[in-house]
This record gives structure tokens, C-alpha cells and sequence, in this order.
């Protein structure tokens, strides 16, 4: 992604709901349009950021993977 | 699917288990459910109970009995021994603290900080012989009514 992101959740490290739990948290400060940059080392997190963003309208503009670490792109809904 | 697509809906639990494991799967579906935009309310009852117990809920423990999907299988016979209660919890606690998993009171912490509704179930609290103050604070007191009344507008419920 070229674009530099608004914010950054680095969620490393955490379990099943946290790393959902604050990245609803931080989304709600945001702006509609800005992007939040969600790294983490949950396996389950791909899932569950789909399925977080298909129910909060929020939109999934890329994800990735390296090593251990999972690094999404979500924008706000505007 | 866009924001104003959303419902008002909600999650209704019962947690009637009051063992460690036990108390996890409520309090991950609820403090989950408010950031899917879904309101959540959970049902304490019976056993269930003691995940809202001042001295218990930082406590609560593993049975290592008629368990056999341990990750370290504990045959029954030595199941029952003094002592192993207290060492299927802290092999359990060790796990969850090495995978990163939130613990007990921070869900519960989280719950009401997301307002979540910890409805305690009046009956079984009468019947069990527990007062009000022995129960964490930010906890209601209802019975089937509370709960039916809550579930009967567009929720989901599962039980535990």
C-alpha cells in the first residue's frame, strides 16, 4: 500500500477479541476515509477482520502477511 | 454491506457454568458483539454465578475429572487427588497467559466498560443463599422475564 495510513494498531501478540475489540476502538476516533493499518500475530485475525468489516461497513483495502505478523488496511466508512 | 444496513440487533447469553473455561465463551461472544454493532447481555444462573463472585470470579478453576479433552490428559483416578484442581488450573492459566488471552476480570472489566448487561439470576441466587454485595459491582438482578424481555426483540441467543 502506498499510501501512508492515519493511524497504526500494532496488535501483536494478542488473542481472540482484543485485536478486534481495539481496532473498533481506534476506527471510532477516526475520521470516515482515513485508513488504520492493523498489524497482528492472531492466526485467526483474517477472518475476523473480514468478517468485521463486511458487518461494520467498514472497508478491507488490502491485507498481507509476513512471518508471523498479519498487516491489514481498513478504511472508514464515509 | 453499508452502515444504515445494520439491525438493532442483539446477543443474548445464558452462562449457567461456573468453571474457568466456562466463563470464557460467554464473555469473548459479548464483549465481542458491541463491535459488530450488536448490543449483549448475558444471563448468569446457577453455577454460572460464580464468574460474577467478588472472591471467586479472579479464582475460578479447571476441573480435571470427567474431562477428558484436557490437553494433558489427567485419567480420573488421579483426577480426583488433593491437589489437582488446583494444578489443571494452573496449567490452564499458563496457557492462557503464553497465548496472549485476555483473563476474567479484564474481560469482565471490558464487558461493563462496553456496556454489556450482567444480568444475575435472582432465583438462583435465593435458592443458593447469595447476597447482592457478594456479587462484583455494575451487575443487575433479574429473572426469566429480564431476560426473555430482553431476547424477544430481534436477538440471537445461545446458551452455555
Amino acid at each position: 500500500m502506498s499510501e501512508t495510513p492515519d493511524e497504526v494498531l500494532d496488535a501483536s501478540g494478542m488473542a481472540c477479541p482484543m485485536p478486534i475489540i481495539k481496532t473498533n476502538k481506534v476506527m471510532k476516533s477516526m475520521q470516515p476515509g482515513q485508513v488504520l493499518e492493523l498489524i497482528a500475530t492472531d492466526p485467526g485475525a483474517p477472518s475476523d477482520v473480514k468478517a468485521w468489516t463486511s458487518r461494520t461497513g467498514n472497508t478491507l483495502v488490502d491485507s498481507s502477511h509476513e512471518g508471523e505478523k498479519y498487516i491489514f488496511h481498513i478504511r472508514k466508512a464515509g | 454491506m453499508t452502515e444504515d444496513t445494520i439491525t438493532a440487533e442483539k446477543l443474548g447469553i445464558i452462562a449457567s457454568h461456573g468453571s474457568l473455561d466456562s466463563a470464557y465463551m460467554p464473555l469473548i461472544l459479548a464483549t465481542t458483539a458491541p463491535a459488530l454493532g450488536m448490543e449483549a447481555a448475558i444471563f448468569f444462573t446457577f453455577y454460572g454465578l460464580e464468574i460474577l463472585k467478588k472472591d471467586s470470579y479472579e479464582h475460578l478453576k479447571i476441573a480435571p475429572v470427567a474431562n477428558p479433552a484436557m490437553p494433558i490428559p489427567i485419567p480420573n483416578i488421579v483426577g480426583v487427588l488433593p491437589g489437582m484442581t488446583a494444578l489443571a488450573t494452573h496449567m490452564m492459566n499458563d496457557w492462557i497467559s503464553k497465548a496472549g488471552i485476555a483473563t476474567i476480570p479484564e474481560l469482565l472489566d471490558l464487558a461493563l466498560e462496553e456496556d454489556v448487561r450482567l444480568i444475575a439470576c435472582q432465583m438462583t441466587m435465593d435458592m443458593m443463599g447469595i447476597d447482592k454485595d457478594e456479587l462484583i459491582d455494575g451487575v443487575e438482578f433479574g429473572g426469566a422475564a429480564t431476560y426473555l424481555g430482553y431476547i424477544s426483540e430481534n436477538a440471537v441467543t445461545i446458551a452455555f
